[in-house]
């Protein structure tokens, strides 16, 4: 099926020529900086996709979602602190323990629905948290330091601003692509329903927390790769990274740019930390001005930006 | 009389102190539309959310097609050729029309731990969608969303729906409810259709249709079976008389 030529279709099209270009114009203009911040976004970009399979199909509010970030971060701290740098090691863990963590939190907080399922969520996040705090072999809560990025034999140098923006950036549309096809499968039709109606799926005979458990662990693991791309960004993990507030932000980016969309988490999160950015540099209270943009968002505009864009589609 | 499909035996479902099913016993035949029948507050949606597992009864047993399925979640009992269709239509409200049946259709196609392949392009879920669509007279309507569908259409697809599970037994909880005349009559028809090829238990406030299509009536008042007869011994059955008091006319007037 050919995509329909409208405008969020476009708007989506030209952002990823955009994001594509990027490391062209960074070079050309020699800013630096917009290469640096615009790896990070990429990398948010992932982890709020990956949220966004869960919310926005699943309808599960996970409020948790950093928990991924921090160990898939850990996972590769703590493996290079060890003294294993190699990337074929240090991902697949990073990956396996993320996945392992969801399963065993989603089978536990599936139980539940609603209110109770965003409560246990954020309670496992912040025993993952405490957790964290508590490795005084890996910094505590000062954090640890990685002193090497994850090595590929050569294939791929992560130190090299440029090469390491590419593979955030194939990770990110690799992980859309996954998710595309995963929404449009048999199996996301399924947790859709399930969505939409939990006792008409049981009653035409689905098993229905079977696969919201593994739609769980689907997207925990590629949120835990992007905790392994955030902490290779940043060269350090911190519980900072893991606290609830950065649940929030993962929840605020997906809703600012509109869940159940594909691109949606990624026009949220560039939106976000762009302005996050922006306002920052005016004052140190931007917050006071995201919160009610983000109000207004949730009030005039159901659908987050991709919701916005797509009201132009029938004009 | 061949085995029963459906075989209930004993069956206790309290809430608080109101026994909503009160030692319930009943039997449902191969072949026959069974038609469940009695005041408000009778115990009959709660009799067939025990049957299709919705709701766990607290004694008692369920037989369904030779096996006890007493403990078996709904989803189990749905694999087992058991079908429902809701009194308050239940149905996936964000999707088409054709999704929601090809959805059931796929319940019973495998397991669905496929992520990759397009499950809407699946050519033999959407003609077996599209079977049961043509079937309740929706066929035009298939890619319109739920939401936008008529109550009776909605009524309808509810028992596409179930169609295309391919039951053994619908169990249908007034598929007339807020239907208008015609509707109705369209229901009836499509129903006299159905009763061809399916074993049906009908709960249905609609007396008119359910003496035109029963072949047998089991009367409940306050969770007890008090009668279970052919539709015209039901007709003369003092006790079921006495139950109606005022629907009573309904009874001897119709049918």
């Amino acid at each position: 099926m050919m995509p329909n030529l409208n405008v969020s279709n476009a708007v989506v099209a030209v952002l990823c020529a955009a994001l594509i270009m990027l490391p062209v114009y960074s070079a050309a203009s020699g800013n630096i900086f917009i290469l640096t911040l615009f790896t990070r976004i990429v990398i948010f970009a992932l982890a709020a996709a990956s949220l966004n399979l869960i919310m926005g199909y699943g309808g599960m509010m996970s409020f948790g979602h950093a928990a991924y970030l921090g160990i898939g971060g850990y996972a590769v701290g703590i493996l290079a602190a060890e003294g294993i740098g190699s990337g074929f090691i240090q991902w697949p863990v990073a990956l396996i323990v993320s996945a392992l963590f969801a399963l065993v939190i989603g089978a536990l907080s599936l139980r539940t629905r609603g209110v109770y399922f965003i409560m246990i969520t954020l309670a496992f996040a912040q025993m993952a948290y405490y957790v964290a705090t508590s490795l005084s072999r890996y910094g505590a809560d000062d954090g640890l330091t990685i002193y090497k990025r994850s090595d590929f034999a050569g294939l791929i140098n992560l130190s090299n601003r440029t090469q390491f923006y590419y593979l955030c950036l194939a990770c990110l549309f690799g992980g859309i692509y996954l998710i595309w096809r995963i929404v449009n499968s048999r199996f996301g039709l399924v947790v859709q329903g399930v969505r939409s109606n939990e006792q008409r799926m049981q009653a035409i005979g689905f098993h229905a927390n079977r696969y919201r458990l593994v739609c769980f662990v689907i997207s925990g693991t590629i949120c835990g790769l992007a905790g392994a791309l955030l902490a290779n960004n940043t060269d350090f993990v911190s519980p900072a990274g893991m606290y609830w507030t950065r649940s929030g932000e993962l929840m605020v980016m997906v809703v600012l740019g509109g869940m159940g969309s594909l691109f949606g988490p990624v026009i949220g999160a560039i939106a976000f930390l762009l302005l996050e950015e922006l306002l920052s540099q005016f004052t140190e209270y931007w917050a006071l001005i995201m919160g009610p943009l983000l109000l207004l968002i949730v009030l005039f505009a159901r659908g987050g930006i991709m919701g916005l864009l797509g009201r132009f589609n029938r004009a | 009389m061949p085995d029963p499909l459906l075989r209930v035996q004993s069956l206790v479902r309290s809430f608080g102190g109101i026994k909503a099913t009160d030692n319930l016993s009943m039997e449902v035949v191969p072949g026959e539309l069974h038609a469940i029948i009695g005041p408000n507050g009778a115990g009959k949606t709660t009799l067939i959310s025990q049957l299709t597992g919705q709701l766990m009864p607290n004694s008692g047993s369920i037989h369904f097609a030779g096996r006890d399925v007493t403990g078996l979640p709904s989803y189990k009992r749905s694999a087992l050729g058991l079908a429902r269709s809701f009194q308050i239509t239940s149905l996936l409200k964000d999707f088409s029309a054709i999704d929601n049946v090809a959805l059931a259709a796929q319940a019973h196609d495998g397991h669905s731990f496929r992520f990759w392949g397009a499950a809407r392009k699946e050519p033999h879920l959407r003609a077996a969608a599209r079977a049961a669509l043509e079937r309740v007279g929706l066929g035009q309507r298939a890619d319109v969303v739920v939401s936008e569908l008529s109550h009776g259409e909605q009524r309808e697809l509810e028992l596409a729906v179930a169609l295309a599970t391919k039951p053994q037994l619908l169990l249908l909880d007034e598929p007339m409810a807020g239907l208008g005349v015609t509707e109705s009559q369209r229901m009836v028809a499509l129903l006299k259709e159905l009763r061809k090829e399916v074993t049906i238990v009908l709960v249905e406030h609609d007396m008119e249709a359910v003496f035109a299509l029963a072949d047998r009536i089991t009367v409940l008042v306050y969770g007890r079976v008090i009668a279970c007869d052919v539709p015209d011994a039901i007709r003369k059955h003092e006790e079921v008389k006495r139950a109606y008091l005022g629907e009573q006319h309904a009874v001897t007037a119709h049918g």
